[in-house]
């Protein structure tokens, strides 16, 4: 295109251009949350309704109390994250993090195995008093409840 | 006393505030010199006396009055000094009186200096950014007040949190605070030009030089924000698309194309009512940055107190001024006339495209950022995270790069790509170059892609020198030149670090040798240490490089006590082609310790470009500073002349 565009529609093609880009970029960004939104679910859910082997998700829920075990080469840990329904094995190679450990709760950024271990890239735990992974303030919530319950 | 001191200052500044804005609102009306004599003196005043309340708490932060209920809550009086004054901003309160301080001292420095634009619109200007602070200055005393008092005073404080006990505290947040609220200046003169209706190339070349100065700082609040995160956090990472980083990502792109829009306006009046529209959502994205952050929406280290009816007022605010803001766009933007015409292949055309792409990239942001928030409120748990922002962005910022290699050879209004084409062949031969060079290397697409690009920059961006003298090219081409360089090197740190990263974990007995990249460490001794208001173990490694030469790194595993929490303290070497990066873990079975090592080629590029990005601002702010500075004194002469003639 060569040559000023005919004057009186240079202003409307601009704001075209300008929606369309617009258009565009919410379009596509609304595509991409649908397919890689990596999703928040409990143990329960896992048991019930497993997401496909690889896809990225977020496993919460507490460390039960016993299952921590450390691998022979020292940075491989394995342990169990449960609700009060069901029991999910976890693997994660790493540091855990410095409030993390058994009977607290946990977040973890991974994906299900064959086999139905979740294997962790990245685990989230409480990094001090005031800063709780959003996903999880709900559930420690609901744990207290229960607490409640349970020693009255 | 001093905390009573305080809060005066502060009632006296928000009544002044509402001064200005009534004493300018109705001078714009009907002219009354009188009224609007007060404005200017409100402003200077208004600012010196937040800058006088903000002095107040930082002074009872460093004496520790834990009479005053802040400091009781957020600081001891076992904190080092440096961690007594940062810790001011390093809670909600202090941070929002750090926010309405320089606000007032922004609006004192337009109303002390500025004499460019008509009067009118200045009245307006001023006016605009009376009735925004007004509402932070009620958000405060209202909703969070920064010296409220504890009776009786607490024996000890409670502490600041230890991920703040950092020497980045001192310098990230108000950095990154000069930046989101200086473009409070760009929304206020925004909204003066709409109610004045005097939008020109004169509004253009007024606002520049502080949307410039604005960008300068957000520019330097993201970089050092993001090299604090790395190396303090201990993950490695230098970007997580953590809503918070978001929060001041979003400020920074609407803030980049308002400085590419203005240039245009004030150099070739056109995109009038683009511009003016770009200057209400950059400071828009400041605020809905604040309210993501302060509302206790998200959880974070940044979220320092939740409490949901400092979000409700936020919001409130929010509604109030990007919705009355957006109104007063809708009202008058047909009555802003359309500006002069350029062809596609145009410096113009070049800038449209960034102004679209950045655009498109805010959007994108903006819904990863706030779709969370919305599906939860519907009741469903998502997160969003690198999988969807990284290729998402780079869609559109890639390409939106490859314009920014081109677009300052072409000429203003109508130009050839045939003409420029000989210059174009070197960084099409570096781009090749890099491709060629990940694709052997067997990288993956993204960073593939972004090599390639940052290679052909690297030359591209400095192709606007050549054919020139250089002792004649100008301070702004000499800035816009370095900025687009620093790009350039930024994306070469990012697209190396993300392809060629080597990392290691292992559980090493002391005496223990592993490699990771380059190089052979060695786990040496691991001690005990003690630091003013914290203990750690502290291990110490020796690295070698290609069997060069050695050096002692050391990395600590801190336990502080107030309040207790332990962090992970990085050690890091620094050589010219990257970074080693070492944290301890936890000790294991068979006296063994968790080492994580990283060898990061090139990733201090990423701030070193961050930093010229931010240099190249700084010297397009100067020349432009200098040539209004030297175009007034003429104009003096000029005048002082014409009077001794005409007597």
């Amino acid at each position: 295109m060569s040559g000023p565009i005919k004057a009186k529609h240079q202003r409307l093609i601009l704001v075209l251009i300008a929606l369309a880009a617009m258009t565009g970029a919410g379009l596509l960004a609304a595509w991409a949350l649908r397919n890689q939104a990596s999703y928040f679910y409990l143990p329960t859910q896992i048991a019930n309704d497993p997401p496909e082997v690889g896809r990225a998700v977020r496993l919460g829920g507490m460390v039960e109390a016993g299952s921590l075990k450390k691998g022979a080469d020292g940075v491989t840990l394995s342990f169990i994250v449960g609700d009060d329904k069901s029991r999910v094995p976890v693997q994660f190679k790493g540091i855990a993090p410095d409030l993390f450990k058994e009977g607290s709760g946990v977040v973890a950024e991974g994906r299900i195995l064959p086999d139905g271990t979740f294997l962790a890239d990245n685990l989230l735990a409480k990094h001090d008093e005031k800063y709780v992974p959003r996903e999880m303030k709900d559930m420690t919530e609901a744990q207290a409840r229960r607490k409640v319950k349970e020693t009255r | 006393m001093i905390a009573n001191f305080g809060l005066a200052a502060l009632w006296f500044a928000a009544a002044l505030a509402i001064l200005q804005m009534v004493a300018a609102g109705l001078s714009i009306r009907r002219d009354n010199p009188v009224l609007a004599g007060l404005v200017r003196p409100a402003a200077i005043v208004q600012g010196l006396l937040a800058a006088a309340a903000f002095g107040a708490l930082i002074a009872l932060f460093w004496r520790t009055d834990l009479s005053v209920k802040l400091v009781a809550m957020n600081s001891h009086s076992a904190k080092p000094l440096l961690y007594k004054i940062a810790g001011t901003w390093g809670n909600h309160e202090g941070s929002m009186l750090l926010w309405v301080t320089i606000m007032g001292l922004a609006g004192a420095f337009v109303a002390l200096v500025e004499r460019r634009l008509t009067e009118r619109a200045m009245l307006a200007t001023l006016g605009a950014q009376a009735f925004v602070s007004i509402g932070f200055y009620a958000f405060l005393l209202v909703a969070s007040n920064p010296f409220e008092r504890l009776n009786p005073a607490p024996p000890e404080g409670l502490g600041l949190n230890p991920l703040l006990q950092d020497p980045g505290l001192a310098f990230h947040p108000p950095t990154l605070y000069f930046g989101y609220v200086g473009l409070s200046i760009a929304f206020s003169f925004a909204v003066g030009a709409l109610i004045t209706r005097e939008v020109s190339p004169l509004f253009a070349r007024t606002m520049r030089p502080w949307v410039l100065g604005a960008w300068i700082f957000l520019t330097l609040g993201i970089t050092a924000g993001s090299y604090w995160a790395y190396y303090e956090l201990g993950w490695g990472g230098w970007w997580f698309w953590d809503p918070v980083e978001n929060a001041s990502l979003m400020p920074w792109l609407a803030a980049t194309a308002l400085l590419h829009s203005v240039s245009v306006l004030a150099s070739r009046n056109a995109l009038r009512a683009w511009t003016v529209m770009l200057g209400v959502v950059a400071f828009s994205m400041s605020m809905i940055g604040t309210f993501l952050v302060r509302s206790g929406i998200l959880t974070s280290v940044h979220a320092f107190a939740v409490d949901p009816t400092r979000g409700t007022f936020i919001l409130v605010l929010l509604a109030i001024y990007i919705g009355g803001a957006l109104l007063l766009f809708a009202l008058r933007a047909a009555t802003v006339t359309e500006g002069q015409r350029f062809t596609v292949t145009s410096r113009e055309g070049a800038l449209v495209c960034n102004n679209v792409m950045l655009t498109a990239t805010l959007g994108i942001v903006l819904i990863g950022t706030l779709y969370p928030l919305l599906a939860e409120a519907m009741g469903n748990k998502v997160s969003v995270g690198p999988p969807y922002f990284n290729p998402m962005s780079a869609m559109f910022v890639l390409p939106m790069l490859v314009v920014m290699g081109v677009g300052p050879l072409l000429r203003w209004r109508r130009d050839k790509l045939v003409r420029i084409g000989r210059r174009l062949i070197a960084p099409a031969f570096f781009s090749a170059g890099g491709m060629i060079f990940m694709l052997v290397k067997g990288a993956s697409a993204l960073p593939a892609l972004g090599m390639m690009v940052a290679a052909g920059l690297l030359v591209a961006s400095l192709m606007p020198l050549s054919g020139r003298r250089l002792r004649m090219v100008t301070l702004p081409l000499w800035g816009m030149v370095l900025a687009h360089f620093g790009v350039a090197v930024a994306l070469f740190g990012m697209a190396a670090d993300s392809a060629f990263t080597k990392e290691r974990l292992i559980a090493a007995r002391i005496g223990q040798t592993t490699d990771v990249g380059p190089w052979k460490v060695e786990l040496q001794t691991i001690m005990p240490v003690a630091g003013p208001n914290w203990t750690a173990l502290e291990g110490a490694l020796a690295a070698t490089y290609q069997g060069d030469h050695t050096v002692i790194l050391r990395t600590q595993s801190r336990s502080f006590w107030a309040p207790f929490q332990q962090t992970n303290e990085s050690a890091l070497h620094t050589r010219w082609n990257g970074q080693l990066y070492v944290v301890l873990g936890d000790q294991v079975e068979g006296g063994r310790w968790q080492l994580r090592l990283w060898w990061k080629p090139f990733v201090t590029l990423i701030w070193l470009g961050g930093v010229l990005i931010a240099l190249g601002g700084l010297l397009a702010l100067t020349g432009r500073v200098a040539s209004d500075l030297r175009r007034l004194v003429a104009v003096n002469m000029i005048a002082y002349r014409r009077k001794r003639q005409g007597r």
